[in-house]
Parts: C-alpha cells; structure tokens; sequence
C-alpha cells in the first residue's frame, strides 16, 4: 500500500484546508514529524484523524463501482482502512488468489460476496473433476466473520450438501444465494436452505448440476408468507412436488421470477401463472402437455394466461417444446425484452410469427434450427438488440450446419444496436465478418464458433485473419474475444495491434507459431483471462508474457507446446504465480509437452487441496 | 411374464420369492448370467431402460472422457456445456453414473442424506466403517441372532420388495444387488429389527 502523504513543512495546525489525508500520519507513525515545534501535544493527534476517518467514511461508504474502492484503498493508509470498513460487496474473481482468511480480516463488514472458482475451460470437460474451488473453508471462514451475509454469488465452485447446511445456520438474515454453474450438492442442501433461510428473497441455480436425493425440498420453504422474489430452478432435472409449489407460489406476493424446470408440464404452468400474474421472468418448464393429459381435454386458455401477465419481459424455457403451444406467448411478445429459445427445436417458420411482434427485444438466445431464414426475421425486426447467442443443435464438427455467414450479416444489417454475439456455425466468411465490425461498432462480445477445426473462409478459401482482425480494429469497445477457423499469425498480429481493450480472449486451434501469442501477450495491456487450447504456442512465447501475468486473472493453455521446463521458469521468475500443471497419465502422444497449464496470481502460494493429478510448480 | 428388467445378480432371492408362475421358468434367463457380479460382465440387454429408482448397472469401461459420437470427437469441442448438449439430445434419457452403484443414506436425526456408492466397498467391514466415519458413530458389531450389539445405531436397508432388512443378513453380494437404499437406525427400533428373521 502506498506511503502516507507527508506534507512538509511539518505544520502543527490542526486546520487542514487543502488534502484531508495531509494529517494521516496518525496514531500510527507517533512522532515522525515531530521535528517541528513541540506545541502540539502527541494525544491531540487522535482527534482530527478520527473526524477525517469519520468524513471519510461517510463519502466512501457511496463509493459502489469495486474498481473505484479499489483504487481509493491505494490512496494511502487511512483511506485503506476506511475502505476495508465501509465496504459490503466482497467480489474475488478466483477463490484461489487469496485465501478466505486474508479476505475477512480486511474486509470486516462485508454483506455481499462473490466467488468465483473454476476456469470457464473446465465447463467442457477439460479439467479433472476433482481439480477444486471448494466452497467449504469460505463458508467457514465467513459463518464467523460475517454473521450478517445477505448474499452469495458463486460461479464454478464444488459446493456441497454440509456448505449449504452451514450456511444456512450461520447466516440468520440471508437473502441471495445464486449458484452458477456449481457442482456437488442436491436436493437436500436445497432443502436445508429452504427450510432454514427464513429470509430468503432469491434462490437462483443457474446451470447447475444437482444431484436428485429424492428430497422434497420444495415443500421445506416456511408455510407462512415468504418474502421470496426469484426462484430459478431449471436446471434443477429431479421431479418436483407440484402441489407444494403451486402452495408457494401463492403465498409469495413478491415473486417476480420464477423459472421451471422440465418436469413441469404446460398445464401445471397455467396453474402457477394463474396464481402469479405479477411475474416479470417466466421459465417455462417443457412447455408441453403432460403424458397423462387425455386428448381431446379441454385445455386450459393459455394465451389468456399469458395475456394476464401484462409485466413480463423474460421468457425462457421451452425445454421440451411441442411448437404447437408456441403462439400462446403472442400477447406477451410487444413486451418482451429476453427470449430465450435455446432448448427449442423450432424453425424459421415456427418462429417468424413470434419474432416479427417482439420488437422491444434486446436479448434472444435460439439454437440454429431456425436457419438463416430465422435470422433474417429475427433482423428485420428486432432493432434493439444487444445480445444474440446462436447455439448449434447438433454439436458436432462434421453436421449439417443450418446457420451461415447469410444469418450474420442479416443480423449485422438489421441489428446495428448488437453489443455482444455468439454464434456457432459450420462455415463463415470474412465478408460477412467484416460486415459486422462495420455495421455494429458497439459490439463489446464477439464469439464466433466455427465448429469445424481450421476451417478457412469457405468462399474464398482464406484464413479468417481478416475478419477477425477487422473486429479488433473498427470495436473500440470490445472487451471479449472469441476466434476460431483457419488462422495464422497474422490474426494474433492484428490482435496485439488493435485489441487495446480486450479483458477476455479465447483461442482454439488457431495459430502458427510462438509468435501468435507473443504478439497477443506483449500487444493487448488489458488482457486479463487468456484461454487457449491446441495451438502451437511453445515456451518462447509464454516466456514473452512476463511482465504481464501479474496483471492476469489466469492464463490457461492446453494441448500447445509448452515443456515442464518452460513451465518452472515462469514459476522461478515470478513467485506470486500460482504454477499449476495438469498431465493426463493417459495421453501418451504429449511426449515432453505439458497437457495442460493453467497458472494465475496469488497472494497464497501453492494450494493445499489439489488433487494428485495436478503438479503446482 | 415378469416387467421391467432382469437382475443378473439376485439368484438366491429367487428361491424364496413368491410369485405366480411355473417353477422353473426362469432359470433358463438366469443360467447364463449366473457368474456375473459386480458388473464385470454386463450383459447389453440389462441396460436399466427406465432408471430411475432402481440400482444402476454400467458398462464398466464406460470412461468419463471418451467422448460418445461415433466419430473421432475431440474432448470439449465445440465448446458446448454438456448440460445443454444432453438437454438438446435425449430429454429422457437417465443420468449414467459411469462407475457406480449409488444409494442414499439416511440417518435418523440427521438433516440430510448422504448418497454413497457400494461399489467402492469390498465388504461389510469396509462399509460399516464408511458409514462410522460418514456420521460420526460406532456402530457396533453384527452377530445374527442379536443385530448390533454395542450400540444404539443399527444400519438397514430396503430392499427390492420394499422391506427392511439388517445389514449384513445376506451375503455381500446379494446385499448388493438388492439394496435400494439404507437408514441408520437408532434405538429400540434397531433392537427390534435385530431380533427378526
């Protein structure tokens, strides 16, 4: 932390009328500027430092944006401390950088944490499961030091049924608990949660994996009148008692969100919407007809029910869509801003009657089912879109591919206000590409997958280098960075030339040689998290990003060219680095290549609870 | 005709099972399974097809990363979360816990279950041990005639009928094969238990 401010000549007035942080010296430094006249007394020095930290606490507690606390805890020692006491939203972006320990004893006071754990690489099955981000020793630490938690945000971290059991008892107000993308708990911890956190306004499970314990946890919420205003359990795949949460729905006047999951039929959704016109995010479940529905029954009114729901502005779900059910949502389209389709296997046809209403849209996951065609629909309409994610319905590299460079530039024409995109695809152009970087300035995400491997423009036979390179350079606002096809060197150079703002870049299979990352690592300062795989980046080129990993989240490389050797070196250069090097036994064509590094900073040192598989260096 | 899906594993419950049918009707399915235990040689056709409840029985090379389209697939590519990939796929299809046999476990007086694979264990005494250490209690020892002695806990288990036995009544193998899920019981409850058949 940086020095005290010491304002010479050594003034022994108390009357500070320029810099407050002047006086910080304190009761700490005792007499160093005491080389002054010796009028003032050493027990008055308390008093005006304790108004300036009572000021200060007053102004910073305002302070929200964590990067600007950050920046007034550097100010000096005063304003650190003060900082540390006022501030309540705790975000460590790698529960490995410090430890929970560290954590509560500066920051005392804290109501809202944020944890992050795995890397995102480990989604796809590339990290051994039992790698860690243990949420356990956090839940311990801050079941002491912050019996006043509200909220937990967590993102790829193990939690388990005990955590959740201990967080439950620890925290008497809790209100939040979200959990994105997290493993090792089910149903029971939800129960325990349910049951214990009598406070509770949000339980949100966001593509988490939750084991079916044959727990009704739904039936454990209170039986009086809940607070709760979210619940989002898609994800969720154990059937549910139905009755009991058409109970809770009911006693829950607050509830905005609600989202589904697929054992939920259609007309057990009518049900609930019935009882919660109010929503405002709807999860469908599988926006079918129960099995046991006789045909020929008289269906509930669906379009009434939707039509009852005049504030809803998020629709998701459709998990097991029979697309016959789709128009019922037409009353709620004019007002819809998300849409989420992405589990529908609907076509353009299907979809042309919903999209052309939906013309407030800012947010529209689909799977590419709805071809090019569903793309020039969704352009012709929604001109307030700022996020597209196309996924493919058949993840492989060798299928069919439905959706083209047509589908991104209709978009690019018609979508000028898209911030953030991502798109998978089986062929692409760099026309199309560069069509984008021009039609759409403000994109801050650009993610496009070409699922075949080193697919080159699949007009004109060239690299994608263009394309990609004309993102960088016309996007002065592109932080995240997704590259795929056919790419050499040259799309890492116009990387490093123009990615000045890039936080986030993810590569695969692209490159061909040392100097593709070089020129990323020595050319993009703001590069935070950098992910790679298969690519023929060696120890030259890790070794050129020294003087930048400090400033990194992580760096993560697989399959590349990297040696153990390499590998210590970093780890010998820079201390406060965190070496981990993960060698698949089964692998035998690595030969003397490391399999998979990943490394971030850390103020701890090795970690304790790696599993065998996992060498820290 | 007998639903649902042959056990290879459950022979000697056979014996004493009632059901209506000729004797020896379903011996012939059975003599060729005979041998198998543990899942060493798994049959195709025992394929658990409505999962759910029942034991689960895996391919025992049924490997975590080996990626299942017929093609060479490269491991996490494309980059799709195999929740969605899974969802979009199969709807119905179960869960393949690749190497296991999980049932949960319950404790009287504690909050929660706990899910444990027996296939991890050799015997009783391992699982017994498992079971202290999972709770934090001695169990005691097994005698046949008396249950448990030495403790108020006596750990059970429910088997494919629905009843609930003692653990450690019936051969290891067949305890595996049967047991659907367990409950550590406590006090004069397990006393009584002890005592039946």
């Amino acid at each position: 932390m940086s020095e005290d401010d010491d304002r010479s000549p050594p003034s022994d007035s108390v009357t500070t009328t320029d810099s407050c942080f002047s006086k910080t010296q304190t009761c700490t430094s005792g007499s160093t500027s005491g080389s002054g006249p010796s009028s003032v007394p050493e027990f008055q020095a308390p008093y005006p430092d304790q108004v300036l930290e009572n000021v200060l606490e007053n102004v910073l507690c305002f302070l929200t944006s964590r990067r600007d606390r950050n920046a007034a805890s550097l100010v000096c020692r005063s304003w650190y401390r003060v900082e540390a006491l006022t501030r309540s939203e705790l975000f460590i972006g790698n529960c490995y950088a410090l430890s929970p320990r560290r954590a509560t004893s500066r920051f005392t006071r804290i109501r809202s944490v944020t944890l992050k754990g795995k890397p995102r690489f480990a989604d796809f099955n590339l990290m051994p499961p039992t790698w860690g981000a243990y949420f356990a020793p956090w839940v311990s630490a801050m079941a002491k030091a912050y019996p006043w938690l509200e909220k937990l945000h967590l993102k790829r971290m193990t939690v388990t049924d005990d955590d959740l059991a201990l967080l439950a008892e620890s925290f008497s107000g809790f209100k939040e608990l979200v959990l994105v993308c997290c493993d090792g708990f089910g149903t029971s911890g939800l129960a325990y949660v349910a049951s214990k956190c009598r406070q509770l306004r949000v339980l949100d499970l966001i593509e988490s994996e939750v084991s079916d314990d044959e727990v009704d946890w739904i039936s454990c919420f209170p039986e009086s009148e809940m607070c709760l205003e979210s619940l989002i359990f898609d994800c969720v795949d154990c059937p549910i008692n139905f009755d009991a949460l058409e109970r809770l729905v009911a006693r829950s006047p607050s509830l905005r969100k609600l989202r589904l999951n697929r054992s939920v039929s259609i007309g057990q959704l009518h049900r609930l919407m019935v009882r919660a016109p109010q929503l405002t995010h709807l999860g469908t479940g599988s926006f079918r007809p129960s099995e046991d529905v006789a045909h020929g029954e008289q269906e509930p009114d669906y379009v009434s029910a939707f039509a009852a729901c005049e504030s809803l502005v998020c629709l998701s779900g459709f998990r097991e869509i029979v697309p016959d059910y789709l128009p019922a949502i037409y009353p709620v389209c004019a007002n819809l801003t998300s849409l989420n389709l992405s589990y529908a296997n609907i076509t353009a046809e299907q979809l042309r009657p919903i999209i052309r209403n939906c013309h407030k849209l800012q947010i529209l996951w689909v799977l590419d089912s709805i071809c090019d065609e569903g793309l020039q629909a969704v352009a012709a309409t929604c001109k307030e879109l700022h996020e597209l994610r196309v996924f493919p319905i058949d993840a492989c590299e060798d299928s069919e591919g439905p959706v083209s460079e047509v589908g991104l530039q209709a978009i690019s024409e018609g979508c000028r206000k898209l911030q953030s995109i991502l798109y998978f695809c089986q062929r692409m152009t760099n026309a199309a590409v560069i069509a984008m970087s021009k039609n759409c300035p403000d994109l801050v995400v650009f993610r496009l997958c070409i699922m075949g491997r080193h697919r080159p423009d699949h007009v004109t036979g060239e690299p994608m280098d263009e394309g990609f390179g004309a993102i960088v350079m016309n996007c002065k606002n592109l932080t995240r960075l997704a590259v795929s096809g056919l790419l050499t060197d040259r799309a890492f150079s116009y990387i490093g030339r123009y990615g000045k703002t890039v936080r986030t870049l993810s590569v695969a299979f692209a490159g061909d040689s040392d100097m593709g990352l070089n020129y990323v690592l020595e050319g993009c300062p703001r590069l935070q998290k950098l992910e790679i795989r298969d690519s023929p980046f060696g120890d030259a080129a890790l070794l050129s990003g020294l003087h930048h990993y400090y400033n990194m989240r992580f760096l993560w490389m697989s399959s590349c060219k990297l040696t153990s050797g390499g590998c210590q070196q970093i780890a010998r250069a820079l201390p406060r680095l965190v070496v981990e090097v993960i060698n698949d036994e089964a692998d035998e064509d690595m030969g003397n290549f490391v399999d998979k590094l990943y490394m971030y900073r850390s103020l701890e040192g090795p970690r304790d609870d790696a599993p065998k598989v996992v060498s820290i260096l | 005709m007998e639903g649902g899906v042959v056990y290879e594993n459950d022979l000697n419950l056979k014996a004493t099972e009632l059901r209506l049918g000729l004797p020896g009707t379903e011996r012939n399915e059975e003599q060729p399974v005979s041998c198998t235990r543990n899942n060493k040689r798994p049959l195709p056709e025992t394929r658990d097809q409505d999962g759910g409840t029942k034991a689960k029985y895996d391919a025992p090379h049924a490997d975590p990363d080996t990626p299942h389209a017929p093609k060479a697939q490269m491991v996490g590519w494309p980059p799709i979360r195999s929740y969605r990939k899974n969802s979009l796929q199969q709807p119905k299809q179960t869960e393949a816990e690749s190497a296991g046999m999980y049932v949960k476990v319950s404790m009287d007086g504690a909050p929660y279950l706990r899910k444990i694979d027996l296939k991890v264990y050799k015997g009783y005494p391992e699982l017994l041990k498992a079971l202290e250490n999972m709770f934090k209690l001695t169990i005691g020892e097994y005698s046949e005639r008396e249950g448990y002695k030495g403790s108020e806990y006596a750990p059970t288990y429910e088997d494919k009928d629905g009843d609930w036995m003692l653990v450690g009544d019936v051969p290891w193998d067949m305890f595996m094969s049967s047991c659907k899920r367990m409950r550590v019981m406590k006090g004069s409850e397990a006393r009584g238990l002890g005592y039946e058949a």
